[in-house]
Formats: structure tokens, C-alpha cells, sequence
């Protein structure tokens, strides 16, 4: 599948946003201060909201995606679409509350925190909802979606601690840990999956003329690519999947580790360890969609 | 709304006969003439004229061979929307352009609706949907809903344009709803099957299979053969035998 930049910048950046904002409400950060508060408000919102904006980027027709909000009872995408504003909406409620009166009662963190693990789920179900990519349509899409979300929240929540000049406890800074391997151990589940889980289609059944015997692309329907082609024949990066695999555990999982454990004072190198992950889910989410083999491409004899 | 509607009574849909099409493209191209000048925007091309042109296509010809050696054989093989019963194209629609009406089971697009994210292209495994290039918005086969129920054409001239246009006789359009007309007949006795029928999708559209080819042994005699087979009597048989004689 076509690996647009801006899908990729999409999940990436809403991703990591809305799981900053789900370890946020749970009041890990001390928001007593002003100046914290809108710290920690213009990353939240600047993540999630830099994320939406990139998603209208690839539309034909940017100007009518408020349209998508309405077909919530059959699409993952218009969920996704409804559950993201519903969020931005109980944010904002949440962080103008804290601003003027305190910390919010509790029971609106655990509404805000179902709403933010819904929207990661429903992000990852526009993909994982695909019969048609088979290593997308699998239980460990989610899991991989929701598991990124979470570590690289806490990840950024931690960065944000320290930057306020607090002490993030040992509990948080091993949760922390704990969550970030678990995130690339799920991945790793999942690449395994995508060598062995073989698409149930093939060209004898894609046109029905298995009973001839093998069956062989003889003539494409045109002489230049086409749109189905470009938009779902992307093999350049098969080649080097395993150099990109190995460049994206690196930036973003075994570096922020070492920062996280050898230099949790350090708000420079925490910064760092940020960038880094963010670095490495892009080079991860790159792969999700350049790896995915769509089963039209059979058409095409691939 | 994008929930597929209650199956309907009625559903029209395309028998496609691999056995006779030769490959033509004329409904290729009688399928983009009509479809540039009739429902929705006009279908674009890049680079018309120069050395990569590419464009918007709602029915495309591809070639097969299958088997191997002596008894391979090429397959012509049009592919165009199967207008599935359970269009996954229909349901992952985040916005309701893309629809199954519940009155024929055709599958459109409303392209004043559509926001071109271009997802409902990557939920169709037929790779029957492409995005307009200049007008981005998705484009896909009608069934030629503006012809099939048009009084102002005449009366043969109301199926899809590729139907109508097709020398060989390769694509029929009828109803599949009803077990009694032309299309299920054909379905009926030539076997007609579905595309890839293990992605769940229901197509309406069928295609019939190419008939089995002659074995060698079983065609007919060549006519050196037959003459040789032939011992001549009469006039042929004293020219025969002086002709020999002369050495």
C-alpha cells in the first residue's frame, strides 16, 4: 500500500497525543501552575490536532470532511472522525476546569480515558477492518495501535514531568519501561504474523480459472500505472524491510529505553527520547502501510 | 446512508463470457466515451498525449494465460464493479457518497458528497474504483444508470454501454433477481461463478468459464491427411498409375 506522509504523520502524532492526554487526565503532570497548564496543553492539543489537520491533507476534497462525521453506524473512519471531536471537546472541558477551579473529579479522567482508547482503536480498525490487506485484518493491528499510543504517552508524560522540574517516581519511570518493550514486543507479533499469515486469495481464484491450471498475467489492461497501482502496488520498500525494521526498534524503542533508564533527570535527553520514538513509529508506521500487500495487486500478477 | 440496504428483489448486474471475448477493448472504450459525458464529473486523464498517460477507468481488459504447454490458453478478461451485495465499499464510506440502491442493487457514488479519502478503493479487492485525477472524487462503474432506464434513448440502446457495444456478444446485463431471464439462464447452464469468492463480497456480476478446448487427437482431419487416405478410382486412378510410370 501507497505510504502517504501524511496518514503516516496522521497516526503517529494523534497517537501519540491522545496517549499523552489519557496519562495527562490521570494528573501524572502537576498542573497547579500556569505555566505548566498551557505547557502541557499546547503539546496535547498540538499532537492531536496537528495529526486530524494532516489527515484532510490526502482528501480530494478537504473542504466537505466535516461529512465524515456522519456515517458512524457502518465506518471505523467516520467513528474515528466522531470519537477524535468528542475528545478534543472533553479535553477541553477538562483543562478549562483545571484552569479555573482545581483538579476535575475523577470520574471525567475515566470518561476521557475510555473516549481517548476508543479513537486509538477505531484508528487502527480503519486499517484492521480491511479482508482486503490481509496483514492489516488481524486482532494485533489494534494492539499494536493501542500499545504505541500508550508508551509513547507515557513517554512524553515523563519528559513532561521532568521539564516542570518534578521527580518522575521509579514506578512511573519502570511502567514506563515496561510499556515501551511491550509495545515493540507486540510488533515484533505482528511481523512474524505478516510472514506467515498468507492472503486466502490467489489469481486461480481471483479469475476463477484455477480448473485450466496455473494461472499467469499475460497483458495489463494499459500501457502506463494506473491509479490502483500506485495507490496499492508499493514495493520498494520489501527490499529493504528488514534494515527499516531494525532502524525503527532502534530510534524508537532500545535508544529512549537507555535514556529513559540511564538519564531520567535530564530533561534535555528526555526531549530526546521523544524525538527519537516519534522518529522510529514513523519509520514503523511507514512500513505498516509499504510492507501491506493489497490482494488486487493479483490482477496485476504480483 | 452507508448500511447496505435489505437485499433487493431486483439485481442487475453483467454476465461476462470469457469464452468468446477476444480481448478488443471496444467496451473499454465505448465505457469511458459515454461515462465522460454522463453521470458525474468528466473522467480525467494525465499526460493524454505524452509518454505515461494515465487516467480514470471504470472497466479495464486484462489477459490471462492458464495451464501449461499444449493446452494453455489465453483468457480475455474484462473487469469492471461487480456491484457486490455486501459492497465493502459501501459500508467503510465515512461520509454516505458511496451507496447500494435499495431499489436495483447498483452501486454509486455521490460525487457531491465525496471527499475523495479514496478508502472505499482500498476495501474492494477487484480494483474496480479509481480516483478522478483532476476532479478527486472516487469513480466507478453505473451500470450505466443513465442509459439502462433512459425513455429518451431507444429501446436497444438501453444497457450499459459495454454491452451495447461489444462485437463479440461477451457481456450480457439483465436482472439476477429473477431466476427466469436471460442472465440466469446462461449463469445457470455455463456454470457462471464469482470472483474471488472467498473475500465474502457477494458479487452480482458472473463470468462463464472458456469451454473446454478439442484434444488434439479429437480435431478434425487435415486435408493432406485426407487425401492421403484417399485411394483414387476411375480416371484419377489411370492418371495416378501413368504418372508413375513416367517415373
Amino acid at each position: 500500500m501507497h505510504p502517504a506522509p501524511s496518514i503516516i504523520f496522521f497516526t503517529s502524532a494523534s497517537g501519540l497525543g491522545l496517549g499523552l492526554a489519557a496519562w495527562i487526565v490521570l494528573g501524572f503532570v502537576d498542573m497547579s501552575n500556569f505555566f505548566h497548564l498551557i505547557l502541557v496543553a499546547t503539546i496535547v492539543f498540538g499532537l492531536i490536532g496537528a495529526g486530524l489537520l494532516s489527515s484532510t491533507l490526502h482528501l480530494g476534497h478537504p473542504e466537505r470532511a466535516w461529512r465524515a462525521l456522519s456515517q458512524w453506524r457502518s465506518s471505523w473512519l467516520s467513528r474515528e472522525g466522531v470519537l477524535a471531536v468528542l475528545v478534543l471537546g472533553g479535553l477541553t472541558c477538562w483543562f478549562s476546569y483545571t484552569y479555573f477551579y482545581g483538579s476535575p473529579p475523577e470520574w471525567s479522567a475515566w470518561i476521557l480515558i475510555a473516549l481517548i482508547v476508543l479513537t486509538v482503536y477505531a484508528t487502527s480498525m480503519i486499517y484492521a477492518s480491511l479482508k482486503t490487506v490481509t496483514c492489516w485484518y488481524h486482532p494485533l493491528t489494534p494492539a499494536c495501535y493501542l500499545m504505541f499510543s500508550a508508551s509513547g504517552g507515557l513517554l512524553v508524560t515523563i519528559w513532561l514531568i521532568v521539564t516542570v522540574e518534578q521527580m518522575a517516581s521509579v514506578e512511573i519511570q519502570s511502567l514506563a519501561a515496561g510499556l515501551l518493550v511491550a509495545a515493540w514486543v507486540t510488533k515484533f507479533f505482528w511481523w512474524k504474523m505478516l510472514e506467515t499469515n498468507g492472503s486466502i486469495s490467489t489469481l486461480e481464484t481471483a479469475t476463477g480459472l484455477g480448473s485450466l491450471g496455473k494461472v499467469r498475467s499475460l497483458m495489463p489492461p494499459h500501457t502506463s500505472e494506473n491509479y490502483l497501482q500506485k495507490e496499492m502496488g508499493f514495493v520498494i520498500a520489501r527490499r529493504h524491510a528488514i534494515k527499516l525494521r531494525v532502524i525503527s526498534v532502534l530510534m524508537g524503542g532500545l535508544i529512549p529505553l537507555f535514556l529513559l533508564l540511564l538519564t531520567p533527570t535530564s530533561s534535555i535527553a528526555l526531549g530526546l527520547a521523544v524525538l527519537l520514538h516519534l522518529c522510529g513509529v514513523f519509520v514503523e508506521r511507514w512500513l505498516f502501510f509499504a510492507e501491506a500487500k493489497h490482494v488486487v495487486n493479483l490482477y496485476y500478477g504480483d | 446512508m452507508t448500511s447496505l440496504p435489505e437485499p433487493s428483489a431486483i439485481k442487475l448486474g453483467l454476465v461476462i463470457d470469457l469464452d468468446i471475448c477476444v480481448g478488443c477493448q471496444a467496451c473499454v472504450v465505448n465505457c469511458k466515451e459515454w461515462n465522460t459525458s454522463g453521470y458525474g464529473a468528466p473522467l480525467s486523464d494525465e499526460n493524454a498525449y505524452g509518454a505515461n498517460p494515465s487516467g480514470a477507468w471504470l472497466n479495464r481488459v486484462h489477459a490471462f494465460e492458464a495451464g501449461e504447454g499444449e493446452s494453455a490458453k489465453t483468457v480475455h478478461f474484462p473487469k469492471s464493479c461487480l456491484h457486490c451485495e455486501d459492497a465493502p465499499c459501501v459500508t467503510v464510506c465515512p461520509t454516505g457518497a458511496s451507496f447500494k440502491r435499495a431499489e436495483d442493487g447498483i452501486v454509486l457514488v455521490n460525487e457531491d458528497w465525496c471527499i475523495g479519502c479514496g478508502l472505499c478503493a482500498w476495501s474492494c479487492p477487484y480494483g474496480a474504483r479509481e480516483m478522478d485525477p483532476i476532479e478527486g472524487v472516487m469513480k466507478k462503474c453505473t451500470l450505466c444508470v443513465d442509459r439502462i432506464y433512459n425513455d429518451n434513448l431507444p429501446e436497444e440502446d438501453r444497457v450499459p454501454a459495454c454491452v451495447r457495444t461489444c462485437p463479440t456478444s461477451a457481456r450480457h446485463f439483465g436482472d439476477f433477481g429473477d431466476p427466469n431471464s436471460d442472465v440466469s439462464k446462461m449463469v445457470a447452464e455455463r456454470s457462471g461463478y464469482d470472483l474471488l469468492p472467498e473475500q465474502e463480497t457477494k458479487p452480482v456480476n458472473k463470468y462463464l468459464p472458456p469451454r473446454p478446448r478439442r484434444k488434439p487427437e479429437d480435431a478434425p482431419m487435415s486435408l493432406v491427411a485426407m487425401a492421403e487416405s484417399n485411394t483414387p478410382n476411375g480416371f484419377w486412378k489411370w492418371m495416378d498409375s501413368t504418372l508413375d510410370k513416367l517415373g
